[in-house]
């Protein structure tokens, strides 16, 4: 060390001085500090985004899923729970009588949406922020998970690369979602 | 016998400062939580709300204080009860008690009453200062040694050595201007930083006494445990120092007196070294001719309170700037660096004053 490091306060005063711009700065540019604030702000999240499941209807409102069990197999949670009936459509053969995904096991790996051979379970409702009183509640049975929507701006059918209109991290939006 | 003008006067002081000094501490504590926040780049606290609104977080110092009044007064089993309960009050009243010395503007005349702007006028005021901040370490002891807890008492041990070592260096660094003033009498000190030196820089102690100011704010930043020398608390290694076994009223007013602390500190280093309520290029008589005495007082109080404001926001400042020194740095720092150098400023102040005077 030489000697202006060894007195300190020369350093000292470098350090104010650091600590006073950021100060200022922030003071001045109050929307470009990096804090989200939570629940009134929320950071756009990427459409590729693993969160709470849905099942995807037919035309006819009825679920796509034959309850070949692919996905209760895949999930390493042991979080879906299928009980198959008989179709009265003869060309489908399968439906599930019971659908349920205990969202307190589930692990959001997402191994049931790819073990799915017909596209009925995706994890593309964009909700996070799963929070219940009781943890029966947190039990999606079929219906629930029929009627949940898609993410906002996602369109039916196999998940594109990219999708105009909706903000993902990364393509030139900053953490706020403002371009 | 007319309107009994001096007790009025005292009364009024001995209420007015202190609760000044007390309401001012929620204030300070949003300065720190919002300042640190910008420091680094976060918001703060800004979510207490009346109504939605939020005046920049102010409201939590509101909540705050409400959460500390109506916690449960809990003093644990294996405390010493009696000095338990005593401790904070002896930190906050050392705290405050030092403060009563420190003029605040000028003498006021009212009539043919000159009334002194402190509460107290003591004989060498500024020994009395020193003499009150000493027993604030009494009450962060009794902290220490009564909550019966092994981790307040390292804090308190911690404390007691450090604000020892550095209240040795803080009185010396003070003689110097004592010297360079020729009086203890605070408000004596201020009188004589009235002038200016070639009519252009108000010649305040620290242009008598620049190695002085130095070596007394170090020390008294030791001697406040703020950063870079808060040992006493330590969160990594002492859980929260001292004040471990404290919860709610009883410990705001450790957190109180730590921030008077901290205010009288700034007004000690206002009063030594920065004229105090002097207001720049202006002399008392002056301002009284033009503006009548009850506005210059206020005018002097204003310069005051921005003086001191800015030192408390120096600690403030300082804290979210530099690391914390380890306890043998600390030691160091105070006993071979801090004393020989304000020893020798001593010694060549008193030269100069033999030779000049």
């Amino acid at each position: 060390m030489d000697w202006k490091a060894r007195i300190y306060l020369w350093e000292i005063c470098r350090g104010l001085a650091t600590t006073m711009k950021h100060l200022v700065h922030n003071l001045l540019h109050r929307r470009e500090m990096p804090t989200i604030s939570y629940p009134e702000e929320k950071r756009p999240i990427s459409i590729r985004l693993r969160a709470q499941h849905r099942l995807l209807p037919r035309p006819d409102g009825k679920p796509r899923c034959v309850a070949c069990f692919l996905c209760a197999t895949a999930c390493p949670a042991q979080c879906i729970t299928i009980e198959a009936g008989e179709a009265t459509d003869r060309s489908i053969e399968k439906v599930p009588t019971r659908f349920d995904i205990d969202l307190l096991r589930c692990v959001f790996c997402g191994l049931c949406v790819e073990a799915c051979p017909c596209d009925a379970i995706r994890m593309d409702t964009g909700i996070y922020d799963i929070c219940k009183q009781d943890r029966a509640s947190f039990v999606l049975d079929r219906e629930r998970l029929l009627k949940t929507a898609a993410m906002p701006n996602t369109i039916d059918g196999p998940l594109p690369k990219t999708l105009p209109g909706i903000k993902t991290m990364g393509g030139g939006f900053d953490r706020h979602g403002r371009q | 016998m007319g309107f009994p003008v001096e007790p009025v006067a005292m009364v009024a002081k001995v209420v007015i400062i202190p609760v000044i000094l007390m309401t001012s501490v929620p204030l300070w504590v949003w300065v720190e939580r919002r300042g640190s926040a910008f420091i680094q780049d976060r918001l703060g606290p800004n979510r207490a709300s009346i109504c939605g609104f939020t005046f920049f977080g102010l409201l939590h110092m509101v909540a705050d204080a409400i959460k500390a009044f109506t916690k449960e007064s809990f003093v644990p089993s294996q405390a010493h009860r009696f000095y338990y309960l005593i401790a904070p009050g002896v930190a906050l009243v050392s705290a405050l008690m030092a403060f009563a010395v420190i003029p605040i503007s000028d003498d006021l005349m009212v009539g043919t009453h000159r009334i002194p702007m402190s509460i107290a006028q003591v004989d060498g005021g500024l020994v009395y200062v020193f003499a009150m901040a000493s027993l604030g370490v009494l009450g962060i002891i009794l902290a220490g040694w009564a909550a019966g807890s092994k981790y307040p008492l390292l804090g308190a041990l911690r404390t007691a050595g450090q604000m020892l070592s550095y209240e040795v260096s803080l009185g010396l660094a003070a003689l110097g201007a004592f010297l360079a003033f020729g009086t203890l009498d605070p408000n004596e000190i201020v009188r004589a930083q009235g002038g200016t030196l070639a009519g252009v820089v108000p010649l305040w102690g620290i242009l008598v006494q620049p190695l002085g100011f130095i070596l007394f704010l170090v020390a008294g930043f030791a001697e406040c445990n703020r950063l870079p020398f808060d040992l006493p608390e330590g969160e990594s290694e002492l859980v929260a120092g001292y004040h471990t076994e404290y919860s709610g009223m009883k410990f705001a007013m450790f957190y109180m007196s730590e921030y008077i602390a901290m205010i009288t500190f700034a007004s000690l280093v206002v009063t030594l070294f920065f004229g105090g309520w002097q207001v720049p290029w202006v002399s008392t008589i002056r301002m009284v001719s033009v503006i009548g005495p009850l506005s210059a007082m206020v005018v002097q109080i204003g310069a005051f309170a921005v003086k001191v404001a800015f030192f408390v926001w120096l600690f403030i400042w300082v804290r979210w700037t530099l690391p914390r020194f380890r306890y043998d740095q600390l030691m160091r720092l105070g006993w071979m660096v801090i004393l020989p150098l304000s020893l020798a400023n001593i010694a060549v102040t008193a030269f100069v004053m033999a030779l000049v005077g």
